[in-house]
């Protein structure tokens, strides 16, 4: 059994592209291979470029979920 | 000394355009580890506007700088330089170019920056996509010594595309790259670039040479002006260089700015500075947000903006229209207008 993630928020929303994806990189940063962090934003651009900057860091991307014009995207962080 | 290195290691401007993009792959295909390094200055021209109006909403939205670093196979690292660049901006040493483009020292800020990246992380080199005589600005042949000196790039600066162009840099003279394998473009034409991109397989990129700043648009440009001469100081915010680029301004009087909203999307987005400026909004009909920057100072400037506000909502040609005006407090007022004839809008209001 694996075990239980730790699970982090980042509040983007109102942030316009780039600043969703810097705060994203910020707070990935202080965080551990593992761990989780769920941003979210309101940005229509975030749908492509977190998880385009998670694949060229290496994070994976769990989930992308889109309601009342917010986009929440949950990743997993693997420091490589 | 540096030593048991078995990869030199290079950091690379990415603007998201063609020329940083090829820079990197003539680096990297001299086997040098690149990584991308990206300065978000609040001027950026695709990220706002994309997400603000809805009229752009078929339009792909991606941050080219990530895309490009994806496609190369690169990490790219985004930094915010909003605080830091006012100073750019507000005092260049070298001055403006054709708009309120401080180009030569922005190239020197974001070199210096990557130098200070550079040793921070133990990399070897910097490189730029920067070809001589490609722009009137930073990219001359006077200016680009200008720039490796002054950033304190100095040899440590290469611009892969016309390296042979220019002296020899350290990695160079160290035999870290093969100089023969780097390239003498020149001038303004694109066609090396494009002959280079098409060897390389790259079918797609963003347009060509760069074009994302804000500061070297005419339109925004003169609104920044605006700003500036209207203002007792220079000194800004990131909220009001975003609010440039959304709406209709007008300007009413020195004290007095007034942005109506042109379409839903921007309607939406302005909707979340009703705390930071008063409002103004048609009740009877559809139509625009208005935010007011400043304040009135008689009820024959509160009511020019109100007719403004009606003429471009959907009761434009209604004999009266109403419309609330929203405190910061969130006390509302309620008042009736007929709204103004096209005609009577002055053409020194529109900024």
């Amino acid at each position: 059994m694996s075990p239980s993630k730790t699970e982090h928020q980042l509040d983007a929303r109102r942030l316009l592209c780039p600043l969703p994806v810097i705060r994203t990189q910020d707070a990935v940063a202080k965080l551990q291979t593992g761990e989780q962090i769920t941003v979210i934003s309101t940005d229509p651009g975030t749908k492509m470029d977190i998880p385009s900057w998670c694949r060229i860091n290496g994070h994976e991307v769990k989930s992308i979920q889109e309601s009342d014009n917010e986009i929440i995207i949950t990743i997993e962080i693997n420091h490589c | 000394m540096k030593q048991h290195k078995t990869q030199r290691k290079a950091v690379a401007l990415i603007s998201g355009g063609l020329d940083s993009m090829l820079a990197v792959k003539v680096i990297q295909k001299q086997g040098i580890h690149v990584e991308g390094i990206n300065f978000f200055t609040g001027f950026c021209v695709e990220g706002h506007t994309h997400a603000i109006r809805k009229k752009h909403k078929d339009k792909q939205k991606r941050n080219n700088a990530l895309w490009v670093a994806e496609q190369l196979g690169i990490k790219l690292h985004i930094v915010d330089v909003v605080d830091e660049y006012k100073d750019i901006l507000l005092n260049p040493v070298h001055g403006y170019g054709k708009n309120v483009n401080p180009c030569l020292d922005c190239k020197t800020f974001m070199v210096k920056k990557a130098v200070q990246w550079l040793h921070e992380h133990d990399f070897d080199f910097i490189i730029t996509g920067e070809v001589v005589g490609q722009r009137p600005m930073s990219q001359r042949r006077e200016t680009m010594p200008i720039v490796a000196k002054d950033s304190g790039g100095n040899d440590l600066l290469v611009r892969p595309l016309s390296a042979q162009q220019l002296p020899a840099t350290l990695p160079e003279r160290e035999g870290w790259l093969d100089r023969d394998r780097l390239y003498d473009f020149s001038g303004r034409t694109r066609k090396p670039q494009m002959a280079l991109a098409e060897q390389f397989g790259f079918t797609e990129y963003a347009q060509p040479a760069g074009g994302c700043c804000m500061l070297t648009d005419e339109s925004y440009a003169i609104k920044l002006q605006d700003m500036w001469h209207n203002r007792p100081t220079r000194e800004y915010e990131l909220d009001d260089i975003i609010m440039l680029k959304m709406g209709r301004h007008f300007r009413l009087a020195p004290h007095l700015k007034i942005i109506i909203g042109r379409e839903e999307g921007e309607n939406n987005f302005m909707q979340g500075y009703k705390n930071q400026f008063v409002s103004i909004f048609p009740t009877s009909h559809r139509g625009a947000l208005c935010l007011v920057d400043g304040e009135f100072h008689s009820d024959h400037e509160r009511d020019t903006a109100l007719a403004l506000v009606a003429r471009y909502s959907q009761g434009k040609n209604a004999p009266e229209v109403s419309l609330g005006i929203r405190q910061i407090d969130g006390s509302e007022t309620q008042h009736s207008v007929t709204p103004m004839p096209a005609q009577a809008i002055k053409k020194e209001w529109i900024i």
